[in-house]
């Protein structure tokens, strides 16, 4: 049983999730005064995302990847439902979605040539072209400046996700790419519970007030402390990974996931709305629940890609 | 039969390639007489409306719609009768010995559900135009049916007119608190206006030009 190491792991999750449980309902039981019925609605979707993951983990890397595929449909769909588009765009968004099962055929066929550069040289060139055929130019630039960001964001940076898990097992790491990406969910996932966790508990300074009033350098600080720890503990299970290299990983999961988390807040602060959709419960869209992976998914990748294949 | 198999296949790819955010669901009417009274953008309304419908009840919920278009020709009007089991309305009545919304006086009468589209086209998508007045006679006749407003957003955006290309977009879909009859037209047709208006102004919606 080579995947032994993602097994256990996985239980490790499932352990951390009842965990958070048994907390949510004692801290219900106790203070029955205070509303905690969206940190329970929250939970309760923790449960569900916690679930499918393990399902695709367990059942296959081709349903894995199908899964992401699905996963950048909707946030791209959240994407285009709440930004401004033009209606003579219809068509280009229809060609922005069909680049999605085209990126990740990339992923499932391992062509990482055609994989780097299929959105941002091919998609990019293309979009334009597309667009300028409605031979309507008043708004073009904004059109095809947003349209090509959603597409970076949400298809581009969350199938590099995707792609870790064809990056195949080392001398050092028996768990392969399957390892590699649960560190990365785990790791960019966990990160946010606890930079938020720490900020509920000690937030006193704010970081980035003008564009996310809640988080502060408490939160993000103890975010960081507690990534890393995570990081160095869990790496030689899931990563072929040193220490040194899952501390710098950790690290580099922290800062990244809070710029993604950061960004995707300017963005609608932007357009003034506080959440990107309602799909999961007690979460928002599905924006709301990847923004930090947008960013931490491509960076460790490529950290990963440069040091160890 | 053939109209819950189709909205099987509609339900699922409305969860897949639409996605609905629906708020206050539960004031949708669970059976008649009652008027669901709808904006109109494109020909995803009714289906979704309808999607949002649990099967059985499929049969008792009957969508109002042009003769003129959906009765055109004999295939149309098979579909329009068995699948989507549409109530046609002339639009413009040449024929004045009979009520244009005899078929829907009927559908109440048995205990059905309408849902209605008073701006009569789908026109410009996603922009609201005035309201014709056949909802009112029908809630002047059938007072005790509740008159339940739903506003949609998105789906024109989806499907407009005179396009076949779906693209798919989230869509919103805000049900208001149920209207009853109160007492004339004028006013009747004012506060379902108002409904509208405050149902419409619930979220900051992406711009379209």
């Amino acid at each position: 049983m080579t995947l032994f190491p993602l097994h256990g792991a996985l239980l490790g999750i499932w352990a951390i999730l009842g965990a958070a449980i048994v907390i949510v309902f004692w801290l219900s039981r106790k203070n029955t005064g205070k509303d905690y019925s969206e940190l329970v609605q929250r939970t309760k979707s923790w449960w569900v995302m916690i679930a499918i993951f393990t399902l695709c983990f367990l059942v296959s890397e081709l349903l894995s990847i199908i899964v992401f595929a699905l996963i950048s449909f909707l946030a791209l769909k959240e994407y285009f439902s709440m930004i401004p588009t033009r209606r003579a765009d219809r068509r280009v968004l229809f060609w922005a979605y069909l680049a999605i099962p085209v990126q990740y055929f990339w992923v499932a066929d391992a062509y990482y040539g055609m994989f780097a550069v299929f959105i941002p040289v091919y998609m990019f060139l293309f979009l334009p072209f597309a667009s300028l055929l409605s031979q309507q130019t008043e708004g073009f630039l904004k059109a095809v400046g947003t349209l090509n960001w959603g597409l970076m964001l949400c298809v581009f940076s969350i199938s590099h996700a995707a792609f870790l898990l064809i990056l195949p097992p080392t001398g050092t790491n028996s768990a392969g790419g399957a390892g590699l990406l649960l560190f990365l969910l785990f790791l960019t996932q966990f990160n946010d519970v606890a930079q938020y966790t720490w900020g509920k508990l000690f937030g006193k300074r704010k970081i980035i007030p003008g564009v996310s009033p809640n988080k502060t350098w408490e939160g993000f600080l103890g975010g960081v402390g507690t990534t890393l720890v995570l990081a160095v503990l869990t790496a030689p299970i899931l990563t072929p990974f040193s220490w040194e290299y899952a501390a710098a990983a950790g690290v580099l999961i922290a800062l990244a996931g809070f710029v993604g988390d950061v960004t995707v807040s300017a963005l609608k602060r932007d357009l003034g709305i506080k959440d990107a959709g309602s799909l999961i419960p007690g979460h928002g869209g599905i924006l709301d629940r990847i923004d930090s992976l947008t960013f931490t998914a491509p960076l460790f990748f490529h950290f990963t890609r440069y040091f160890f294949y | 039969m053939l109209q819950k198999l189709f909205y099987i296949f509609v339900k699922i790819g409305v969860l897949f390639l639409l996605g609905l955010n629906v708020r206050r669901k539960e004031l949708l009417p669970a059976s008649g007489p009652a008027i669901i009274v709808a904006n109109h953008n494109s020909h995803l309304d009714t289906m979704v409306l309808m999607a949002l419908m649990p099967l059985s009840k499929l049969k008792d919920i009957k969508p109002v719609a042009a003769a003129d278009y959906f009765f055109s020709n004999p295939r149309k009007a098979w579909i329009s009768e068995h699948v989507l089991g549409i109530i046609p309305v002339e639009r413009e009545r040449k024929d004045k010995t009979w009520d244009p919304l005899q078929g829907c006086y009927d559908a109440l009468e048995k205990g059905q559900v309408l849902i209605l589209f008073p701006e009569g086209s789908r026109g410009e998508p996603e922009q609201m135009t005035g309201l014709k007045k056949g909802v009112s006679f029908l809630a002047e006749k059938f007072p005790q049916a509740p008159v339940v407003p739903v506003f949609t957003h998105g789906l024109g955006k989806a499907l407009p007119k005179g396009t076949f290309l779906l693209v798919p977009f989230f869509c919103d879909i805000f049900i208001g608190d149920a209207l009853t009859w109160t007492g004339d037209r004028a006013s009747f047709m004012e506060a379902l206006k108002d409904r509208f208006a405050a149902l419409s102004k619930e979220k900051n919606f992406a711009a379209w030009e």
